[in-house]
């Protein structure tokens, strides 16, 4: 392609936390500095900055990428922020790679970071307008109703239990607990998942990710700087990004073909013929515990309908064939809706270095996938690293 | 790097901190009206339901009846051709059975829930479909391939809005089938 | 045709009205708090003193911008100051006239490199210029709840 290669050398990230102190400058100075840091870095040595942040609504600051630019080290650099909803984070990586790839940089420090607590009554509440203001706003709909409707689809198109489904939460919830920067782990039974209060059926309380503040950033490098900086540099091999149409109501609920596209474009990048087979370890978007399957099988990793069986059968846990979210997701660490994409590029990143702790899948994985997923469900944004 | 032995950013307040003035802050309401154009596509479609029709547009070249109406086909991203009304019947697509309202508030014990549902409507492309509103029906008899029909407000009370459809109710030809009871509690 | 004729023969509905409806309650982040209590409590400003760079930033900020690095030292740099640029402002923001003309000020705090924007109180306009000096003005103690209406503006040095 003629595009120079490209490596992540260093990561930081804050703590998920539904209501943090920090306003979002220090949130996004924290997992920066962090960044800089593990790689032995200053803020001279950085050419771009990208941002990633979800929308203004969120935070309640209007032009949120410049405000938090300083708190980015974007002062007096190359700086641009980036959006594409719930699929920012994973897309942040790949905007910083168009800087370096392109050889306009060779050095990209890439941040993304999110406060939901400043909206009031509920962060909620600022989905209202994912709806179309003419056609749906007027029967007040909440982004919860479009979730239980996919969800209800898949389920009956496949044939899938809410018990199948609640086993995404348990697994993810239960990784958490040995993930730092958790909101939300914990140890619970499918039983408590569908126990805990029905919100929209099929969707349940436990079914669903929380609304976090966070932080996460991540520093890219050219070939030739990465290998001085070091030993360890996991590279970028595959990048995807898809959209489909806003007319959500008009498309195949079950299946999410804009994750499709975005991985095949990230596939053939990287040379995968068989994902299911080249891939090591997988973190795909779980803001709701159905996400997670409905997401394995766009991205191919399984056949269509199957994600729900191999997952009763352990396939996904962290020593199962192919361990998906072995972070603990955005259902066990938190969903501060742009920073939770990277944090699970980041999660990759360490599982390819053999740095994950105690969530190290085991057989030393060379190859890992990230996905985020987002806008009005239609947005679909594609990571493969391998580490070589 | 290994994240157990970084020290990790992020103060974690609680609501209480807020309640109690344990931490200062201010606060902002803003008075964010909007006036969106319908633009003719969506024009026509509100005018066409006060008067208790659903129009739709037609593109040739990819053979699609397309609801909501659209004076360019996004597929083939040329102008569509033509209007044409279709039912005001349909099939439910999915459907869910909600109990939260947008902001996160709970629904009284006492209020019903809401059963917001993608219909789709008959006479446009298979698949075409709306998001509205069903009601009339018990939420343990809902099931995805329903059939079912528009409930128009009366003449008078319509405003040219989707809100001119109170909601979809459906079309009983024998004893409806009983889903799993009470499993949308 | 005319744009108006068009217009009128209209029979579709043009437009939508709806709002966006949420409202915020913001924290003032680690350094803002410590600057708002200090308003409130001490009647005093704070500043971050950044030595590697030689810069003072008021408000106060847990890093320095320039270089990244962590700001730990938060000093008192007093409430005199000098104004920086102004500009007057004779309308409200729905266009009636204002009752009496505000001035509204960029005021650099003496011995820092950062500022406070705020009103000129007791300064008419005739004697505002660029260099003023000028002092922050506060509420009494008892009524101050740590936010920028703590200071009531900016007025003549006190003697």
């Amino acid at each position: 392609m003629g595009m120079r290669k490209v490596a992540i050398v260093g990561a930081g990230i804050t703590k998920f936390v539904r209501r943090a102190q920090e306003t979002g400058k220090e949130l996004s100075w924290q997992a920066s500095k962090m960044a800089l840091d593990s790689c032995g870095l200053s803020l001279d040595d950085v050419d771009m900055v990208t941002l990633g942040t979800a929308p203004d609504a969120f935070d309640g600051v209007h032009m949120k990428g410049e405000y938090l630019a300083d708190g980015a080290g974007a002062h007096r650099k190359p700086y641009m922020r980036h959006y594409v909803g719930g699929g920012t984070g994973v897309f942040s990586p790949i905007h910083g790679w168009f800087h370096v790839a392109s050889g306009m940089a060779d050095i990209c420090l890439v941040v993304a970071e999110e406060k939901m607590s400043s909206c009031h009554p509920h962060p909620q509440g600022a989905f209202l307008t994912i709806f179309d203001h003419t056609t749906e706003q007027p029967l007040k709909p909440t982004l919860i109703w479009i979730f239980a409707l996919e969800m209800n689809r898949y389920m009956q198109t496949y044939g899938i239990s809410k018990a199948d489904i609640a086993r995404v939460s348990v697994k993810n919830k239960g990784n958490a607990l040995d993930h730092p920067s958790a909101q939300v782990a914990e140890k619970i039974t499918v039983e408590d998942v569908l126990a805990s209060e029905t919100l929209c059926w099929p969707v349940n309380r436990l079914d669903i990710s929380p609304a976090s503040d966070g932080a996460a950033a991540v520093v890219l490098a050219s070939e030739r700087v990465a290998r001085r900086l070091t030993d360890k540099p996991v590279w970028i091999d595959g990048v995807g990004f898809a959209i489909d149409t806003a007319y959500w109501a008009t498309r195949d609920l079950a299946y999410p073909r804009y994750v499709e596209t975005a991985a095949r474009m990230a596939y053939d990048m990287a040379g995968i013929k068989e994902p299911a087979k080249e891939i090591h370890v997988a973190e795909p978007y779980d803001p709701f515990d159905y996400k997670e399957l409905h997401h394995m099988e766009g991205l191919m990793l399984c056949p269509r309908g199957e994600a729900a069986r191999l997952t009763a059968e352990g396939y996904t846990a962290r020593d199962g064939n192919l361990p998906i979210c072995p972070s603990g997701g955005a259902l066990g660490v938190g969903n501060p809706i742009a920073a939770t994409g990277l944090m699970k590029v980041i999660e990759i990143f360490l599982q390819l270095r053999g740095e994950a702790g105690k969530r190290q899948v085991p057989g030393k994985p060379t190859c890992g996938l990230a996905q985020a997923w987002g806008d009005l469900m239609q947005m679909g944004t594609v990571i493969v690293l391998r580490s070589h | 790097m290994d994240l157990d032995t970084c020290e990790l950013g992020g103060t974690p307040l609680k609501s209480s901190d807020f309640e109690k003035c344990k931490v200062l802050t201010t606060e902002w309401k803003p008075n964010l009206g909007y006036a969106w154009d319908n633009g003719v596509a969506i024009g026509r479609y509100l005018a066409e339901l006060k008067e208790g029709r659903i129009i739709a547009r037609v593109c040739h070249e990819c053979h699609r009846i397309m609801l909501p109406p659209r004076m360019f086909c996004e597929l083939c991203f040329r102008p569509t051709d033509e209007w044409a009304y279709v039912e005001d019947t349909g099939v439910v697509n999915t459907f869910s059975i909600a109990r939260v309202n947008w902001d996160a508030s709970r629904r009284g014990p006492k209020e019903p829930p809401l059963m917001p549902a993608v219909i789709e409507i008959d006479g446009a492309t298979k698949g075409m479909g709306i998001m509205h509103m069903l009601g009339e029906v018990d939420p343990d008899d809902v099931t995805i391939g329903m059939k079912v029909r528009a409930v128009w407000k009366k003449p008078e009370d319509r405003t040219g809005a989707i809100t001119d459809i109170l909601y979809f109710k459906p079309i009983r030809a024998a004893a409806p089938k009983k889903a799993a009871a009470g499993r949308k509690r | 045709m005319a744009t108006t004729d068009k217009m009128s023969k209209n029979t579709s509905p043009t437009h939508w009205e709806g709002e966006i409806p949420v409202n915020y309650i913001y924290t003032y982040g680690l350094a803002g708090e410590a600057f708002f209590r200090a308003v409130k409590d001490k009647g005093t400003f704070l500043g971050a003193r950044c030595d590697a760079c030689d810069i003072t930033f008021v408000p106060p900020k847990i890093y320095c911008d320039r270089c990244f690095e962590e700001l730990k030292k938060f000093i008192d740099v007093g409430t005199v100051g000098y104004v920086d640029t102004f500009t007057v402002s004779f309308k409200n923001m729905d266009g009636s006239d204002k009752t009496r003309p505000r001035i509204l000020a960029m005021i650099k705090i003496e011995g820092t490199d950062g500022g406070i924007i705020h009103y000129l109180e007791g300064i008419g306009i005739e004697e505002v210029a660029l260099g003023l000096p000028v002092q922050a003005i506060f509420k009494p103690k008892n009524q101050r709840k740590g936010g920028i209406e703590d200071i009531l503006g900016f007025g003549p040095l006190k003697r």
